[in-house]
């Protein structure tokens, strides 16, 4: 349906948009920016905090310009001088029921609430301080996720997205008046209800009142501690993002210069979380073929098909909560995360001749739900917590920086060897599909000797950032140890952010699609979209973040998992083959069901 | 199958499973069991698939969906400007003495809630109060207190 | 003392001249345009305080494409100092589900709910003995619109129309953005005709008796005539229905108790006049408009005391989503409280009264629209009494 055009003037400009089209979208039309607080590209319309007012021609009321259509020949004025007055009574109220104490916030600098005022140059409080002793006590009860009601200006933006993008609704508002907040069930402190730690929330808290719990200091003390030997792992989804947090543009790579950094923070080795992404792929594409067999060949009804991923933490902890029931369907392969702090505190740690109780393993993740992964009591294969520290893109940007480091003027680097060699495949874990395009590149050519059938290795039909995506393989002119499979349709979906995984789950539930393996990621676009990457995040940085992850991708000189030469060296020298009693004894784990409400 | 469990299954059969029966259902939950408890607003949930948050927060909105333990009989006394200038604060004195509890406090039996609410709707006859659903206007401390006796005879 | 007071009765009218039933069956034998061109003729408008004129709110519904339309009675009074419709659900129960079902008839609705705020309950159980007959009758008559009752719980806000239909939906009675409004998109997104139990039961008796009687009463800018909910400081506390338009001054010689020092016009959420303006005051859509509460006051009140009652009602109800309300409620009650105990300066009272500009102009919905209006009618007539 077409849709016709509506003409109205903003600050006397004429303009015409689409019907529908709200009056803040057609101001940016014209370039003007109206300020929003409650307002996100990624969420419904709310309409709470009321800075976008504007002052509509014969019009009693402003008008909310995120929530208000156009209509024909509106006289809209963003700048008029009640405007200025009402916003800045607005942005003053807000101060006042904030804790103000902006030196002593972790978002001291990246808060918007501290950006509108300082440029309605807010200065003597008018109004009286409401902020009350009750509110000053944060929850840090969760180990990703940090809220302090006391910075909280009730946007609700974190409702929303909890909500909306990942049908959990841990968070919601409650009370009313002078009372409301925004609290989880019975105010119950975040580890005791049904928060995933995906930390969706904090990407979208426009103030200090969610943060990640963060291990800056500890991370430092490591690296300061002669007696220990600190290694770092960076996930595929950090290398595309870092820079948007030191001035460099949305969508560009900047791999070495961050392995650079790396090394200039002071860590003994820099080593690369895709060298195990590669690893999962080994041993999660065996699986697959494995529970295939069992199911279509043997018949063995204790085999459960779909299989699913399991290395998004957030998704675990969700399956765990919402769906118990089908926790064997998840593939018991760790994330790559866990796969790589059990490997450096074994085999690495042996082969550098380090003990394993003298090293520290500090993950940069796109995510927090990984903090909480970490420390989760199934994690500790290497005799000690596998991953030590876990640090968000955001927290790496903060040493960057606190190290006085030109981050623009390094040169590139290269990880270490070993445990630092990785391929294409491994980056694309990133974005959503990844895994999924990962695992096929390699499971094919497992089953037939031959490459996927994708120009260039591009399994395009996985890709993109539509909820819910699926896609049919056919498999021919099998090798003959697999000839179960020949002519077989392998049937694949791709879910990302948990609300899409929920729908797809109760699509297989119901048994209305029956798929083979599915993919699901906990964040919006997958982990280039985490809870740890830069904020803001909107459909369009993700757009251009996987971007940047496929063309490195492309340009990577090995794009097949089976084909990186350290990860064949592993099962050479220490693991033997996928699935082997080592591999189960270090790379796998179980899961645990957990309260549903 | 727990008492609240029943009750809640019996009142989401009654009143539909749709978020739109989710005011009568906490409603009919109140009026047996004076408050809503952990365990009724997560039932609600289940049956009527929202989150517990979701429930909890909607619920927390209402003045007379209370989610803290509250007495059998819940008294609400008007403290509008009407009623306070016809003498609700001596009222409130009087059950507050008699029942040796404070606005907001719960009896040890468990017989009664004191609380104070917004307009009843009763400013040409106030001070008055509400005891759980009935009404008494025109109250007096004396009279108040013969009420409140008449209920915990109940 | 003489005056110009008129004293009506139209809506308590006995059902023995104006049997609901049989006004029903002979307006169903109407066209619905010509139903809606008297209700426009007769001047009527919203009588919950907004004054919207009902027949052009009738109107635009009916002319809503849809498969599902609701007449929905808003019952949810809740403006401290007001009990009127209290009264007429419980006298004239009849008079409301006829204009309801007339409504229905008119916009093409075949649901229609009632919104009873959960403080008046106990007029449930008889409410719904009447209502079930009612129903019969619909049925009887082959009218295909049936009445149902919906309960609040104690939520001030759920009396705007947008929070009403959220809290019907399970929601929180927090007020949606507008537009669209209610004919477009009302209870389940679906367009509804909300209207006061007031305004239903005038619709009902200005389909009983014409346009012309109803008209020949009030101003050209307040037709007809209105039921008053009138408490404070007066002999004669009660409801009366009074013709529109009169002075303020001829109102508190009837119910003043000769020592009156002020009105609060309209609930909390109105105006308060001070003796000063009595005689200037028209109780009307030209003047002051109300929802029928008026508060009287004599010269042994506080003003100080009715503000921070108010402001405290307001702080506790308003729904809390929007920053104006929120926050802005809270700041004047805290304010007020400030300057009385000397830690804010008096001039503190003008910053607060800049406040309530913005609240005016920028909150979400009436609620916090309507706040400045108490705050800066007292302020500006008893400003020593806030001060001292």
């Amino acid at each position: 349906m077409s849709k016709y055009l509506v003409n109205l003037k903003i600050n006397n400009m004429p303009v015409a948009v689409e019907e529908g089209t709200t009056i803040l979208e057609a101001a940016k039309k014209l370039n003007f920016r109206i300020p929003t607080l409650c307002n996100h590209p990624d969420l419904s319309v709310a309409g709470n905090c009321r800075v976008c007012v504007v002052e509509v021609k014969g019009a009693r009321l402003l008008a909310a310009s995120c929530a208000t259509p156009v209509s024909e020949g509106m006289e809209v004025f963003t700048n008029s001088e009640k405007v200025r007055k009402a916003r800045k009574h607005i942005v003053e109220l807000l101060l006042s029921e904030h804790n103000a104490d902006c030196t002593k916030c972790f978002k001291n600098g990246h808060c918007e609430l501290q950006e509108l005022a300082s440029e309605y140059r807010i200065g003597d409080h008018v109004f009286l301080d409401l902020v009350t002793p009750e509110s000053m006590i944060q929850d840090i009860s969760s180990p990703s996720i940090v809220k302090d009601d006391s910075k909280c200006i009730r946007c609700q933006r974190c409702v929303r997205t909890c909500a909306e993008l990942q049908g959990v609704s841990a968070l919601a508002v409650v009370n009313k008046g002078d009372h409301q907040k925004i609290s989880t069930f019975l105010n119950k402190p975040l580890h005791e209800v049904v928060c995933t730690n995906c930390g969706q929330c904090i990407n979208r808290c426009p103030t200090g009142a969610l943060t990640e719990r963060n291990y800056i200091e500890e991370v430092w003390n490591a690296i300061y501690d002669p007696s220990k030997f600190v290694v770092v792992q960076t996930a595929p989804a950090t290398r595309i993002a870092l820079g948007e947090d030191l001035g460099v543009p949305v969508g560009e790579r900047v791999t070495g210069k961050m392995v650079s950094a790396l090394k200039k923070l002071g860590f003994n080795k820099v080593l690369d979380t895709d060298f195990t992404a590669d690893l999962t792929i080994m041993e999660e594409g065996t699986e697959l073929l494995t529970r295939l067999k069992k199911a279509l060949v043997d018949k063995d009804e204790k085999t459960v098909l779909p299989m699913m991923t399991s290395c998004s933490p957030g998704w675990i902890k969700f399956q765990e909560h919402m769906y118990s029931d089908m926790l064997d369907n998840l593939s018991t392969c760790k994330s790559p995360q866990q796969m790589f702090g059990a490997v450096a505190k074994t085999y690495y740690a042996d082969k550098i001749n380090i003990k394993a109780q003298d090293m520290i393993v500090v993950s940069i993740m796109p995510c927090v739900a990984k903090k909480f992964e970490c420390e989760r009591p199934e994690m500790r294969d290497s005799g000690y917590q596998d991953v030590d520290y876990v640090l968000t893109t955001r927290e790496l940007a903060m040493m960057i920086k606190q190290a006085g480091i030109d981050f623009h003027k390094l040169d590139e680097d290269h990880y270490d060897s070993i445990l630092g060699e990785s391929s294409g495949a491994a980056v694309i874990f990133g974005a959503t599909g990844g895994v999924m395009e990962a695992a096929l590149r390699t499971a094919y050519e497992i089953v037939t000797g031959r490459e996927v059938p994708f120009t260039n290795l591009n399994i395009q039909p996985v890709r993109g950032m539509e909820g819910i995506k699926d896609a049919t393989i056919k498999i021919k002119n099998v090798k003959p140890e697999w000839s179960f499979l020949e002519g077989v349709d392998l049937h694949v979906a791709i879910a990302h952010g948990l609300a899409n995984a929920r729908q797809l789950m109760e699509k297989v539930r119901r048994g209305e699609a029956v798929y083979h393996f599915i993919e699901v990621m906990g964040c919006p676009g997958g982990c280039l979209g985490g809870g740890g990457q830069p904020i803001p995040t909107s459909p369009e940085i993700r757009k251009k973040r996987a971007e940047a992850i496929y063309s490195e991708d492309e340009e990577m000189p090995i794009r097949k998992s089976h084909e990186n030469p350290e990860v064949l060296e592993i099962y050479k020298e220490f693991l033997g083959e996928p699935l082997s009693h080592k591999s189960h004894d270090l790379l796998h784990t179980h899961y645990k069901p957990r309260k549903r409400y | 199958m727990s008492t609240t469990e029943a009750l809640v299954k019996e009142l989401v059969e009654k009143n539909g499973r749709t978020r739109n029966s989710l005011m009568p259902v906490l409603q009919g939950i109140v009026q047996q069991e004076h408050f809503l408890s952990e365990e009724a607003l997560i039932c609600v949930a289940k049956e009527l698939d929202l989150s517990a948050a979701d429930v909890y927060g909607t619920a927390s909105f209402y003045t007379f969906l209370d989610t803290v333990p509250r007495g059998k009989n819940i008294i609400r006394v008007c403290k509008t400007i009407t009623c306070h200038m016809k003498g609700k604060d001596e009222v409130i004195k009087a059950i507050s003495n008699a029942l040796k509890i404070k606005v907001g406090e719960t009896t040890h039996d468990n017989k009664f809630t004191l609380l104070s609410a917004n307009c009843l709707g009763w400013c040409h006859k106030g001070p008055v109060m509400l005891i759980n659903d009935e009404v008494f206007p025109e109250l007096t401390p004396q009279k108040a207190l013969e009420i409140v006796e008449e209920y915990a005879k109940k | 003392m003489e005056n110009n007071l008129k004293k009506v009765d139209i809506i308590f009218e006995d059902s023995d001249k104006c049997a609901p039933l049989k006004v029903l069956e002979k307006t169903l034998k109407r066209t619905a345009d010509d139903i809606i061109l008297d209700l426009i003729d007769s001047g009527l408008k919203g009588r919950g305080g907004a004054g919207f004129p009902t027949g052009l709110k009738w109107k635009f519904t009916r002319n809503e494409t849809s498969d599902v339309k609701y007449v929905i009675c808003n019952a949810d009074e809740g403006e401290p100092g007001t009990f009127k419709d209290r009264e007429i659900l419980d006298r004239v129960p009849e008079k409301i589900f006829t204009g309801m079902a007339i409504c229905g008839y008119v916009v093409g609705a075949k649901e229609g709910y009632i919104y009873l705020r959960g403080e008046y309950n106990f007029l449930l159980k008889g409410l719904l003995k009447k209502l079930s007959d009612f129903n019969a009758a619909l049925k009887k008559l082959n009218v295909d619109f049936q009445i149902y009752f919906k309960s609040g719980s104690g939520a001030y806000v759920c009396g705007e129309e947008s929070a009403l239909f959220e809290s019907m939906e399970g929601k929180r009675g927090e007020p949606r953005n507008k537009p669209p409004y209610p004919t477009v998109a009302g209870y389940n997104s679906k367009p509804t005709v909300i209207n006061n139990v007031e305004t239903l039961v005038y619709t009902t008796m200005i389909c009983h008796m014409g346009p012309e009687k109803f008209k020949a009463l009030g101003t050209s800018d307040s037709r007809g005539s209105k039921v008053f909910s009138v408490s404070g400081d007066t002999p004669i506390p009660g409801i009366y229905e009074l013709e529109l338009g009169m002075p303020l001054h001829d109102f508190v010689n009837e119910f003043g108790d000769g020592d009156t020092k002020a009105v609060q016009v309209g609930g909390a959420s109105g105006h308060c006049v001070p003796r000063k303006k009595f005689n200037d005051t028209i109780i009307g859509f030209e003047g002051i408009p109300t929802g029928g509460s008026m508060m009287i006051f004599n010269s042994s009140r506080s003003m100080y005391n009715v503000l921070h009652d108010y402001l405290e009602f307001f702080a506790e109800e308003s729904c809390g989503q929007c920053t104006p309300c929120r926050v802005g409620c809270q700041q004047l009650l805290k304010g007020i409280e400030a300057v009385k105990r000397g830690e804010r300066p008096p001039a503190y009272l003008d910053d607060l009264k800049k406040l309530t500009g913005t609240m005016k102009i920028a909150a979400k919905c009436g609620l916090g629209q309507s706040v400045g209006n108490p705050f800066n009618s007292i302020i500006d007539n008893f400003r020593e009494e806030i001060i001292y």
